[in-house]
């Protein structure tokens, strides 16, 4: 399989007046395409760090990390990052909101305009293009947000736990919407999680981290006997339980 | 909310709301009224010196006289036109110099303590100085109702643009945006209130700018007026000045209001 993100050895800390923090330490892993992996740690283990540095926003201390095979050296228009709230700009509608990436990257053509307009379409907000963000339910503002990332044709998206902010019933509803929208556009997604169930649901693999500085613990292959699998439906699966409680099992004895 | 099928206790409520603002604006008018009356009577009984204190139909004859001479308008239109190219320079020039600091973390950090001087520093205790700098005319009147109103801005404007949620300015980023990015698609719009909110106080602090200045050097405007007819003892000119002056600013901080409510129709 193409390996499609690569981290070798990465290493990475943080300078604040008052000393140094290694957040990651020596993490290697790689993603293949198409995939979706869930990486789970306890809070403040240096989750988003890894979503930073494969997006380019950070430099890693030591170590490389490869997308598409090429080192990382800024950010890469084949790369969408999707934040824990929706941020959507309550300036703008929604449309305009859509747009943002495609302005900011310059490419804001008549064929990607009606891309997002259909994405919109597609997935439910077709009718709410000319309304604020202050309109919309939680859930509708997160589904907006992924369109937003999902206009400029990433290859690769990177969650950073985008679901955190709603609550659960929505939560459920959404990661399972966003869970298909992301398998149906044949992307390759990195999701960063501390909800275990979660994390399976969505996964193909779960990557478990430690406490910080991050290392890798362990990885689990996620295999469920059930058709047609989706976030929600994933969770029926009779081997759901077992993940679960292998997973849990092995955040707790890192406290 | 259904409008077809409104309650009878609902409508109560809805009346009672009524009557209780109407009683709030006659009684607003009425102290108003009763005021202008009180003054009146007080001067033609001689309760009061209508010499020093003057006396509003004094006032009112004032008023139409200078009105038929063209004066009021010259003297009106002067302190308008001052007050408002004051806090218009004042707020886009503020803005100008929050966006310099904010784009350049190094001047910022140079000049803070500074900034924080000259903010507390009464800015009317400068306004003889600028007039020996820029001498007797309109310049130094301009540059005291600016200087008034302009640190004030700056560090009100910046303060917002410190206070963008980082993840707004990350998402940017994510999208492969600079800093010019940043600035145009979050810090400033995010910032419209805050700058509308910054022209809002700046309306008042042009305008006593510019009435201290013309206190010291003018030949025209309501200032000028409120001195020299001090000067005179023709108190019926200041106090028509007041009372201008007390409409002047009403009407222009009724103008921002509408204007923020203009530009921020999402707000709802």
């Amino acid at each position: 399989m193409l390996k499609i993100v690569e981290l070798n050895s990465v290493t990475k800390s943080y300078h604040t007046p008052l000393g140094e923090t290694k957040a990651i330490d020596n993490l290697t892993l790689s993603i293949n395409k198409g995939e979706f992996i869930s990486i789970i740690g306890p809070s403040g283990c240096g989750k988003s760090t890894i979503l930073s540095l494969i997006a380019g926003l950070i430099k890693p201390s030591s170590g490389e990390i490869l997308v598409f095979g090429e080192k990382v050296k800024g950010t890469s228009q084949r790369i969408g990052y999707m934040l824990q709230k929706d941020h959507l700009f309550e300036w703008r509608t929604i449309l305009r909101n859509v747009y943002l990436g495609l302005e900011i990257q310059n490419k804001l053509t008549n064929e990607n305009k009606s891309y997002a307009k259909h994405l919109l379409d597609t997935y439910g907000l077709g009718e709410f293009k000319n309304h604020f963000p202050s309109e919309l339910s939680g859930g509708m503002r997160q589904r907006a947000a992924l369109i937003r990332t999902l206009a400029v044709k990433p290859d690769i998206l990177l969650l950073d736990e985008p679901f955190s902010a709603l609550d659960y019933q929505t939560r459920l509803s959404v990661s399972d919407e966003i869970g298909s929208i992301i398998k149906k556009e044949n992307k390759t997604a990195i999701l960063v999680s501390h909800d275990i169930a979660e994390a399976i649901s969505m996964a193909d693999r779960v990557v478990v981290l430690t406490q910080r500085p991050a290392k890798i613990k362990s990885i689990h292959p996620i295999n469920l006997s059930i058709e047609n699998r989706t976030p929600l439906k994933s969770r029926e699966a009779p081997e759901f339980r077992e993940y679960f409680n292998t997973i849990w099992k092995e955040l707790k004895a890192n406290e | 909310m259904n409008n077809n099928n409104i309650s009878k206790e609902h409508l109560e409520y809805l009346n009672k709301m009524k009557i209780t603002k109407t009683y709030v604006k006659i009684t607003q008018i009425a102290i108003l009224i009763g005021i202008i009356l009180l003054w009146e009577i007080g001067a033609r009984f001689r309760w009061i010196d209508p010499f020093i204190f003057s006396q509003p139909t004094k006032i009112l004859k004032t008023a139409w006289e200078m009105i038929l001479d063209g004066s009021l308008f010259i003297h009106t239109g002067i302190t308008l036109g001052e007050t408002v190219i004051g806090f218009l320079v004042s707020t886009i020039l503020g803005t100008a110099i929050a966006v310099l600091l904010w784009w350049n973390n190094f001047i910022l950090k140079v000049i803070d303590p500074y900034l924080v001087i000259i903010n507390s520093l009464p800015k009317t205790a400068l306004a003889p100085i600028l007039i020996v700098w820029m001498g007797n005319n309109i310049k130094s009147i301009l540059f005291t109702a600016i200087l008034m109103a302009i640190v004030v801005t700056t560090l009100t404007v910046l303060n917002g643009f410190l206070e963008v949620d980082k993840d707004k300015i990350k998402l940017i980023k994510t999208f492969g945006g600079n800093k010019k990015d940043i600035l145009k698609k979050v810090i400033l719009p995010a910032n419209v209130p805050t700058i509308i909110n910054a022209l809002k106080v700046n309306v008042g602090l042009s305008l006593v700018g510019v009435i201290v200045g013309e206190f010291l050097v003018a030949q025209a405007g309501l200032g000028y007026l409120i001195v020299y007819g001090s000067q005179i003892f023709k108190l019926d000119w200041v106090m028509l000045s007041i009372v201008i002056l007390g409409i002047l600013s009403a009407i222009l901080y009724k103008g921002v209001v509408i204007l923020k409510e203009r530009f921020l129709k999402w707000r709802e």
